[in-house]
């Protein structure tokens, strides 16, 4: 997990509030972290006030089965989707389901493994913020938000496809 | 044709600006080689045994004659002068330069061209039917259906890192030939008994490693439905398809695991999220493709009259004659036929062409076909609408240029892929095999008698070659460091696919013309009148010609 200082969000470069932990951390009264499904769902009743003040943020793998797990989920002010390696292309798919079909309006990060090249696309997918690997120029990278001003598809940040919106 | 609007030039547009910045990343060190590697496959960029070869997506293989020329142009300024068709109606330079790969794509976007996603685990570019619109038997033509499934791909944000390449094939006829049973979702555009028009879909079909008959997951998919159901396949597999192991990683590996019942059930489970959402097609839309695809300005002609003209050159002129009977497909307008341009003659990698070549096929479809050509998966080029009173003429040049080997659908017009001469993942090379070939089989009347046979040959399993549906495949394997074929017979990419039985232990490379020799004598002895290779391989089985090539 990355966990940089800084962060791309909303497209610009910001300091992460957040912080991602791991299954068997044990200091659950903390703000800001970033919790592994599991150890929320071990913990739900305890957290659910927190949860709904934003303080506590969720991680979700690529393999998430969110049509049986999903309960609550529209509430956390952060979702992180974790990408194992930039080639792992489940969390494109998360992303949509989320945005498009569970409700979640907070602020959806892509953490791990995914590229600069890949953040247009992780965009149109809904993402809103990106913690990047640490050897990755920041700097750069957020500049590669705007490769493409158009798509011939729907998604989350252009739900209309070209074909109705063609003159 | 389709023509890009401004919205299509501006993507990619975008998209090579996209790429340039990628490649001096790359060149100045910033992106890693792994990082790199499936950013350039996306723009149709790889890396082979000798140099990079860039594949150029023909969609669905319909080319324009100032297409041709700018081929043939950026193979001479950029590489050793010819091309090659592919057998998903691509056409791939063998020798450019990674650094000038953008200003070739540059190049190529000024005519309406791009690489996009031919290659890299994303969905590759759309083929069909090389007689598409034309076709005596076809119900509907499936170009617009196939446009639409070009731009709903191209760039597609969710599905551009899926487990494994994806590769979606349309026909509007029952003579299949586009191998639909064969590709990840092989689409049937089909009208239903209201006369409304939707798409029988098929999932799962693939050669390769595991070589799989597409199952049927919908009967009738109503055509405004088709890109939400395509988003719901797509999901499916994008969630649920293995990632662990590439051999596995296929979509027919899922529909296999799952059962298709089960596969099936997801797909209708995820698209009742998505039909009559906002991607649902338009009529406008559908309207619009298909006003790209009308009916060129034919003339009236009386076809027996012409035919009549046509029949008396043929009957003093043998190799006319000849070339008519094999090179010519039916057109479903009077006095129109449909001709292939052979790329196949003997000693010349079946599908390369030159750049000289290129301009003359530019040239031909301008004089004879309203300027419009195609790719074929049998790496040849159809003019698809030629005047039957200008056949005669049209021989003489495309014989003159070298196109007229009169051999489409016999033995010598080998299906082969690139093989150990350029390709790094070949066991073994494949373009001497295919000459070998050509060469024992040379005399063109025991190759008309024998008719239709499909010879398909790929370096190894891959099976860029087609080789599982070949009537006759060829498979370089690897024995030991040696080179070795597998020979597989009865295969079918028609409508009525069907995958090739192994005949045996592989056989070395100068022992395959007369194994080839002994399985078309079997053929011969035990045909019945009229009947095809493959029919009297369905009739008699393995058994004869195993015993004939194994004989001590
Ligand atoms: S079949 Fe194998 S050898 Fe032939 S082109 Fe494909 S990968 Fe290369």
């Amino acid at each position: 997990m990355p966990n940089n200082t800084l962060v791309i969000k909303d497209g610009k470069i910001t300091d992460n509030l957040w912080k991602i932990v791991s299954e068997d951390h044990s200091d659950l009264t903390q703000d800001g972290i970033i919790l592994p499904y599991s150890l929320w769902l071990a913990n739900q009743n305890e957290l659910s006030q927190r949860v709904s003040e934003g303080k506590i943020g969720l991680l979700l793998e690529g393999d998430h089965n969110l049509q049986e797990q999903n309960e609550g989920i529209a509430d956390f002010a952060l979702i992180a989707i974790n990408f194992p390696g930039f080639m792992d292309g489940r969390g494109f798919s998360v992303a949509r389901l989320l945005r498009e079909r569970y409700g979640f309006t907070g602020e959806l990060r892509a953490s791990g493994g995914v590229i600069r090249d890949q953040l247009c696309y992780l965009q149109r997918c809904g993402f809103s913020s990106f913690d990047l690997d640490a050897d990755i120029n920041i700097e750069a990278a957020v500049e590669s938000l705007n490769d493409f001003s158009e798509g011939y598809q729907i998604s989350v940040d252009l739900p209309t496809p070209l074909f109705r919106r063609r003159a | 044709m389709y023509q890009y609007d401004p919205y299509d030039h501006q993507i990619i547009t975008q998209r090579i600006a996209q790429f340039r910045g990628q490649t001096e990343r790359y060149l100045s060190g910033e992106l890693k080689a792994e990082e790199f590697l499936p950013l350039r496959l996306q723009n149709g960029l790889y890396v082979q045994r000798l140099a990079p070869m860039l594949r150029i997506n023909v969609p669905y293989g319909m080319i324009n004659s100032t297409q041709l020329r700018r081929l043939a142009r950026i193979t001479r300024d950029y590489d050793k002068g010819y091309a090659h068709i592919t057998t998903r109606q691509n056409i791939q330079l063998n020798w450019p330069d990674l650094a000038d790969v953008p200003d070739i794509l540059a190049e190529l976007a000024e005519v309406e061209m791009h690489a996009t996603q031919s290659s890299g685990n994303c969905i590759r570019n759309t083929t069909s039917d090389q007689l598409a619109g034309v076709a005596v038997e076809e119900e509907i033509d499936p170009r617009p259906y196939c446009e639409i499934i070009r731009q709903w791909s191209t760039l597609h944000p969710e599905f551009a890192f899926l487990p494994r390449k994806f590769k979606i094939a349309v026909t509007g006829s029952n003579s299949d030939r586009a191998a639909i049973n064969v590709h990840d979702i092989g689409l049937r555009v089909i009208k239903n008994e209201q006369g409304e028009i939707g798409f029988r879909v098929i999932v799962g079909g693939g050669l390769g490693r595991t070589p799989v008959i597409g199952s049927l997951v919908r009967e009738f998919l109503p055509e405004k439905d088709l890109l939400t159901y395509l988003d719901a396949i797509l999901r499916v597999y994008n969630l649920l398809g293995r990632r662990d192991n590439k051999y596995k990683a296929r979509i027919k590996i899922l529909v296999k695991a799952l059962g298709v019942e089960k596969f099936a059930e997801l797909v209708e489970a995820e698209w009742a999220h998505l039909a009559n959402g906002e991607a649902t097609l338009t009529q406008t839309e559908i309207d619009r493709c298909k006003n790209f695809f009308t009916e060129p300005a034919y003339v009236t002609i009386d076809d027996n009259a012409a035919q009549a003209e046509v029949d008396a050159i043929a009957a003093d002129n043998i190799a006319f004659e000849k070339w008519l009977s094999r090179n010519l497909c039916g057109h479903k307008v009077p006095g129109y036929a449909a001709v292939v341009l052979a790329l196949k003659p003997t000693g010349v990698a079946p599908g390369d062409v030159t750049d000289r070549q290129l301009e003359i096929i530019a040239d031909l479809a301008d004089k004879y076909s309203f300027g419009e050509a195609r790719t074929t998966h049998d790496q040849n080029i159809v003019l698809a609408e030629v005047k039957k009173s200008e056949l005669f003429s049209l021989w003489q040049e495309a014989k003159a240029a070298g196109f007229a080997t009169p051999n489409i659908g016999t033995l010598t017009d080998v299906i082969c892929c690139p093989g150990g001469d350029f390709c790094s993942l070949a066991n073994a090379k494949s373009i001497p095999i295919a000459e070998a070939i050509q060469r024992r089989f040379d005399d063109m009347d025991y190759v008309y008698d024998l008719g239709d046979i499909d010879l398909n040959i790929s370096g190894c399993m891959n099976a860029c070659g087609h080789h599982h549906v070949g009537h006759i495949g060829i498979l370089g394997v690897d024995k030991k460091g040696k080179e070795f074929y597998q020979i597989q017979l009865g295969g079918d990419s028609s409508e009525n696919t069907a995958l090739g039985k192994v005949l045996g232990p592989a056989f070395g490379e100068t022992e395959i013309p007369d194994i080839i020799a002994g399985i078309l004598n079997v053929f011969v002895e035990n045909r019945h009148d009229g009947e095809q290779f493959v029919e009297t391989y369905n009739r008699i089985g393995l058994a004869p010609y195993k015993e004939r090539a194994y004989a001590k």
